[in-house]
């Protein structure tokens, strides 16, 4: 293979380029990104650089030298819009044609909105550093935000809003947010963060309106008939992939890309990584997409491999992790909760949000979680049963 | 100079935080002992409570590695190495000798601890 672009220059198209180099693929690597700025970390968003503790020169994911090092050619703020199936080229906006022998689609995905609030000012999703920088830009001690969806992002926005001095309400649909991904105990163990820290929850009603005066939001109401006002709101409704440019790829499309166990699409010289794809999981049976910034940075190892081995010799590592870090809380979740998993908390106290979770399932250990206990989760972490390492 | 603890009060495998005008990690490796700082250079984790695997240890946050002998990061996303500093035993006692303030390395650590 003598040259490879990787489409979507972030966490994981910037760790997919690391690892072509770093596996010896010495032929021409292009890297396309829809956004103009050098690759960087988005965790911090919704957190310090919203608290304006950190700049946008902080979350850059490499200096100079390290994207240097990579001898790329960049294509940035030139989305690309089309993959052809007839001979593989990449298609961007611009016109711009880029043929190569091999891609590693690494392109993402765009959180959802709400249908119908195009064009009313204050209404916010929270992706790039573009929506941070806006939304920060538009948060004072005196605004009253209502965040949509408390699922990790909307629960970091809202602690970062209420730590700024904003009047905060958090609204969700599910009767409790998290319930599938952590179980019902733990999930009102992070529910009840809000309440600690003045933060308003309406749980269990939906959005049935968006409110507005002259182009700009004044409130949200509710399907209860509440009315919430507002002069900042934050949907955090979930995302779905960036796979629209793939339309004419050929490539099979469901929830995202779909690829094998190691990362290859239907064909062997296509890869997919990140949120973008919709890898198979021999030991669940199915395949899922990961949005996690853990599997952004793990993916491309074994997917970069397969990709120049022209053939799947290496499956992921798949243990899904992921934290986040809430009112002064940093919370660990390593793992898969099965259904019928029991949750049992071996140190520390809930009451204290201080803890380490178990759960377990016939027998074994199929997740853990912490908060404010890092130390104890590293060691748990390790102790997770571990069905998706396969040699292929 | 700043003493840590006793020898047998940091078992192999275990770490612990001092504060010596930065916030320092000591390791017990496997019988040998290491220093470095304890902010890990990417993000706000703190090193002193990353799991230890032979002389490498994980950022609790983000998993990457930091090699105690160098302070050189092996993966993304630390960019840059963790300052290492000396330690020695006196009379039982795990002491650490800070490396002088002077890198642009350590103004990062120092602006990350007052961010803190």
């Amino acid at each position: 293979m003598r040259s490879i672009a990787v489409i979507g220059a972030s966490l994981a198209g910037y760790s997919a380029a690391q690892q072509l180099r770093a596996q010896g693929f010495g032929g021409r690597l292009v890297l396309v990104g829809d956004e103009v700025h050098p690759p960087y970390d988005r965790p911090p968003l919704s957190k310090d650089f919203l608290l304006g503790k950190v700049d946008a020169d902080a979350l850059a994911l490499g200096e100079k030298s390290d994207l240097d090092d990579l001898e790329a050619q960049w294509l940035v703020g030139d989305p690309a819009v089309r993959l052809s199936r007839t001979d593989g080229a990449v298609e961007l906006l611009s016109g711009e044609r880029v043929g190569v022998d091999g891609v590693v689609i690494a392109t993402g995905a765009t959180p959802r909105r709400l249908p119908g609030t195009e064009g009313i000012a204050g209404i916010h999703t929270l992706r790039t550093l573009d929506d941070a920088a806006r939304l920060r830009e538009q948060l004072t001690s005196a605004s009253r935000v209502v965040v949509i969806g408390a699922g990790f992002i909307g629960a970091e926005v809202a602690s970062s809003c209420s730590y700024l001095g904003a009047d905060v309400t958090v609204v969700e649909a599910a009767e409790l947010p998290l319930v599938h991904a952590l179980g019902r105990s733990m999930a009102a163990a992070c529910a009840e963060l809000h309440g600690d820290h003045g933060v308003r929850t309406r749980f269990g009603v939906g959005v049935a309106g968006i409110l507005s005066a002259a182009g700009q939001v004044t409130g949200v109401r509710l399907a209860s008939g509440e009315e919430l006002p507002a002069d900042v709101v934050v949907v955090g409704i979930g995302v779905r992939p960036n796979t629209g440019w793939l339309a004419d790829s050929g490539l099979t499309i469901e929830d995202g890309v779909r690829c094998d166990a190691g990362g290859i699409t239907d064909l062997p010289n296509i890869a997919a990584v990140g949120d973008v794809a919709q890898v198979h999981r021999p030991h669940l049976g199915y395949a899922t997409r990961t949005e996690h910034w853990a599997a952004a940075t793990a993916q491309p190892r074994a997917a970069v491999r397969n990709l120049l081995a022209g053939t799947t010799v290496e499956h992921h590592d798949d243990t899904p992790y992921f934290w986040s870090d809430q009112y002064g809380s940093r919370i660990q979740f390593a793992g898969s909760v099965t259904p019928g998993a029991q949750a049992r908390v071996v140190e520390g106290d809930v009451e204290d949000r201080s803890f380490l979770t178990h759960y377990e399932h016939e027998g074994r250990l199929v997740a853990v979680l912490a908060f404010n206990q890092p130390k104890a989760f590293g060691r748990a972490r390790r102790q997770i049963a571990k069905p998706g390492l396969v040699a292929a | 100079m700043v003493a840590v603890c006793r020898v047998e009060e940091l078992p192999p495998g275990e770490s612990t935080r001092v504060w010596a005008d930065v916030a320092v990690a000591v390791f017990n490796a496997d019988g040998e002992f290491y220093a470095v700082d304890d902010t890990c250079t990417h993000q706000d984790a703190s090193l002193s409570e990353g799991f230890l695997e032979g002389c490498f240890v994980e950022c609790p946050l983000h998993a990457a590695f930091f090699d105690l002998r160098t302070g050189m990061p092996t993966c993304l996303p630390a960019k840059r190495p963790v300052r290492t500093h000396p330690v020695t035993i006196e009379d039982g006692v795990i002491h650490v000798h800070v490396t002088a303030n002077t890198s642009q390395q350590s103004e990062n650590a120092q602006e990350q601890e007052a961010v803190a």
